[in-house]
């Protein structure tokens, strides 16, 4: 099984990067959808708990091919990850490493610090700021400014769409400033 | 049938961004400190080849499975786009996530990412409910 082994391996940007790409023309043909993930917890939300919110009620059953799509995600992470479970450590930089590691944080792999995203280490305030927190302005940060890293980032840009370009810029420069100066005074 | 092509296209989507360490942390904090290629080498050429697929589909009129014309949103600004996106910013430098990696987490086996989900899931209903008052 050469190709399994071969699809073990950690992907190069030049293999990854064109399949994401593709999957914006792959979504038009489909159905004229756009890619964009973030909203399908709007969509979730909608679902479960509209509590008569106007922006919470609409016709979310024509909207539900991205439920399958997110449906996709995590299958695919279980294939990726359980399936075709990686063999050697996807190699961050050194540089990288040797930063965390004086924030406290080790690495042999794993996908999530276990030192801040584990069940054992999360009740602890600066944790539960960094998970609950961060998740937390990633919902509402993401529908505030209607789109994510997909939505935004490969099908607003691809598309030439100038909104996108300045969310784009906004919360790279965003997480940019919070990884490099937030970050480090909770893990302190 | 319709549905089973989106969750496909999904499945590979959610594989390539495992497979290409998109979901990680470490690749996160390693991009946002501008210490490796891997996060800059993705984008840059998942962008260029969406936006070549899009014109070559426009230029050759190529409808969808359904037979309609291709047709493409645009996104009309409003200032929600400023703030929402700085904020957005802070919770993927913290969580080193956006919303598709955390699904993918949750796929490959880390519960722990079912807390960012819901978080994150908390994020949109507020939004939701407050956007009447917030400004735009």
């Amino acid at each position: 099984m050469e190709i399994f082994n071969v699809l073990r391996q950690p992907w190069p940007w030049y293999i990854a990067g064109p399949i994401i790409g593709l999957s914006v023309p792959l979504l038009l043909l489909a159905g004229n959808k756009m890619l964009g993930i973030s909203g399908t917890l709007r969509q979730v939300c909608a679902m479960c708990f509209p509590a008569n919110i106007p922006f919470l009620k609409y016709k979310w059953k024509d909207q539900i091919w991205n439920i399958f799509f997110a449906g996709g995600l995590l299958l695919g992470g279980f294939i990726g990850g359980v399936l075709l479970k990686p063999v050697t450590i996807p190699p961050i930089s050194d540089a990288t490493l040797n930063d965390l590691k004086l924030m406290g944080i080790s690495y042999e792999g794993n996908i999530l610090p276990t030192e801040i995203f584990s069940w054992i280490h999360l009740l602890t305030w600066q944790n539960l700021l960094i998970v609950v927190g961060g998740g937390f302005l990633v919902g509402f940060g993401t529908r505030y400014a209607g789109g994510c890293t997909s939505g935004h980032g490969i099908a607003g840009l691809s598309t030439l769409q100038w909104p996108s370009f300045v969310a784009v810029v906004l919360f790279f420069a965003s997480g940019i400033l919070t990884a490099n100066f937030i970050l480090p005074l909770l893990l302190k | 049938m319709r549905n089973f092509l989106f969750l496909l296209i999904g499945t590979l989507f959610g594989i390539t961004l495992l497979k290409a360490d998109a979901v990680s942390w470490f690749r996160m904090q390693e991009m946002f400190r501008f210490q490796g290629f891997q996060m800059f080498g993705i984008f840059m050429t998942a962008i260029p080849t969406a936006a070549l697929s899009v014109f070559l589909l426009k230029k050759y009129k190529i409808k969808t499975i359904d037979g309609e014309p291709i047709q493409i949103l645009k996104k009309k600004f409003n200032w929600g786009y400023v703030y929402g996106s700085l904020l957005f910013g802070i919770g993927w430098g913290l969580t080193g996530a956006c919303p598709g990696p955390v699904y993918v987490q949750i796929g490959s086996g880390l519960t722990i990412a079912i807390i960012t989900l819901l978080s994150a899931l908390a994020g949109t209903w507020v939004y939701s409910y407050l956007k009447p008052r917030l400004p735009h």
